[in-house]
């Protein structure tokens, strides 16, 4: 368990508002605090918040120290939370409508290897229509921290030996279009 | 079967890197059920979990445009990778759910000349096998003797949230399947907790630590190998086992099979043609020896 102190001065009182208008968010206010998400979470141990935590800082309005935490980054999207809470907060979709928020609105933190972790996976996909793993782990690392490169070289030889790791990259016939529909949807963004 | 059963066939990026065990054991396994596998042509990766950490109506209009193309065909979407499953599936629960994010979408797909009405049944691979193939079928395919107790791990995704019919916490598919194949499923609580998924190329100190007690708890039930459904499972529990060791200190060596590579063993398929040479901790010779001969 954390022993943060919450920093932020001013409350900011439409950020529940915020929250409850973003798909999967609209029943927080019915959060009742049974910490029935932290409890199952795997990653609890390592947030600086628990999910119960945060919400209780959600609808208190503390914007700043919720988005300035790695709670919302360390969640791997396993849904345990999601299916156990009992006023069937969607509290997966949650985290995802923090990380997208802490990214536009550039919420940089020591530890925001996630971030770019999933902006190097949007590069690739928005170029080719298809994921590559060896160059998104390169960048990744190439990004966050170099000297990753060698410690997992071990890792891509064991998996190149065995055939999966493939050099060249798949790309879709129809990336023009792709990006069309991307472009597209970025101006319809909620 | 009268008819010859098709299924429209999303492999997912992974099918062609890490997860291309899979890939191989699945069409293998298919082809010697006669159930034809359509892959969807052109088709895009969906997303996965980044995309909709980043944007919000392009990461789900990306994983619709696989759905638009899906729709005319009127066949059930299958595909073997978990999160595939979720985030395709996950676009048709936003369009029920949210009209207006159902019209955002639609608008951008119109930017292709695409629209997506709604309603393909996207479904995960295991449950191909479980509902529509069957165990009686299955069994009655099996021709190798498979005397090995195998620990079940379905992950996350396949089940959670949205599941065809089984427990989102203690699902029985996979059970029921190698039971049918004549493998012994041993008892595994941690059937479902989360393998760290993606975190495993972020963090993994932390990741590693979500996977360790996942082999730890597998072995201390006495399993000779652990069966996936999730190519992001295996490879955090394969691929990752050595670093594990490193890591806790631990001698671990037990082989992740994908629950297609099982099947394919039991209908005596031979090996190569199941890709159990690119699985990293080696499957067994002592396993093997009790197991297929033809
Ligand atoms: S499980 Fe639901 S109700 Fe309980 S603390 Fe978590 S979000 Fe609130
Ligand atoms: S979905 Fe995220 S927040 Fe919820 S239990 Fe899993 S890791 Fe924790
Ligand atoms: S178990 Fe891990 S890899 Fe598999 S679906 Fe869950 S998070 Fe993804």
């Amino acid at each position: 368990m954390n022993t943060h102190k919450l920093k932020q001065k001013a409350i900011d009182k439409d950020f529940l508002d915020e929250i409850a208008h973003l798909p999967g968010g609209e029943r927080i206010i019915d959060c009742f605090q049974c910490g029935t998400c932290s409890g199952s979470c795997p990653t609890a141990h390592v947030m600086d918040h628990t999910p119960r935590r945060l919400f209780a800082m959600v609808k208190a309005g503390f914007r700043e120290d919720v988005l300035n935490s790695n709670t919302y980054w360390y969640c791997t999207s396993c849904y345990i939370c999601t299916v156990r809470c009992p006023r069937q907060i969607k509290i997966t979709d949650v985290m995802y409508a923090l990380k997208r928020i802490a990214l536009k609105e550039r919420y940089v933190r020591r530890k925001n290897a996630a971030g770019a972790f999933y902006s190097s996976f949007v590069d690739i996909v928005e170029r080719d229509g298809r994921s590559f793993e060896p160059e998104l782990m390169v960048r990744f690392m190439l990004k966050t921290d170099p000297t990753l490169l060698l410690k997992n070289a071990v890792l891509g030889l064991k998996l190149m030996k065995h055939g999966r790791l493939p050099i060249r990259r798949n790309r879709i016939k129809a990336r023009n279009e792709l990006r069309a529909i991307i472009r597209k949807a970025k101006s319809e963004s909620l | 079967m009268a008819t010859k059963q098709s299924y429209i066939y999303y492999p997912g990026c992974s099918a062609e890197a890490t997860g291309k065990p899979y890939e191989i054991s699945a069409r293998a396994v298919c082809e010697h059920l006669d159930i034809e596998l359509k892959e969807l042509a052109d088709w895009n990766c969906c997303g996965a979990t980044a995309y909709l950490s980043v944007e919000d109506i392009a990461s789900m209009a990306v994983a619709a445009r696989n759905l638009a193309i899906a729709e005319s065909t009127g066949l059930d979407l299958i595909t073997p990778c978990s999160a595939c499953y979720i985030t395709l599936s996950k676009v048709d629960h936003y369009f029920e759910d949210y009209p207006d994010i159902r019209t955002k979408i639609n608008n951008a797909l119109s930017a292709a000349g695409l629209e997506y009405k709604g309603g393909v049944n996207v479904r995960h691979l295991l449950y191909v096998f479980s509902e529509d193939i069957g165990m009686e079928r299955l069994s009655g395919m099996v021709r190798a003797d498979l005397s090995l107790r195998v620990a079940p791990y379905y992950g996350c995704q396949v089940v959670r949230p949205f599941t065809e019919r089984d427990s989102p916490d203690v699902p029985f598919a996979m059970d029921e399947i190698i039971s049918a194949l004549g493998g012994d499923v041993v008892d595994y609580p941690l059937k479902t907790k989360c393998c760290s998924g993606a975190l495993i190329g972020i963090d993994e100190k932390t990741a590693l630590g979500l996977a360790k007690p996942l082999i730890e708890c597998a072995v201390r039930s006495g399993a000779d190998c652990i069966v996936t459904c999730c190519p992001l499972c295996q490879l955090n529990l394969d691929a990752y086992q050595y670093k594990i060791n490193k890591v806790y200190g631990t001698n671990y060596h037990i082989p992740v099979l994908f629950f297609t590579q099982l099947i394919g063993l039991a209908f005596g398929i031979d090996e190569g043609r199941l890709g159990l040479n690119m699985n990293i901790v080696p499957y067994r010779p002592a396993a093997r020896a009790k197991g297929a001969s033809g």
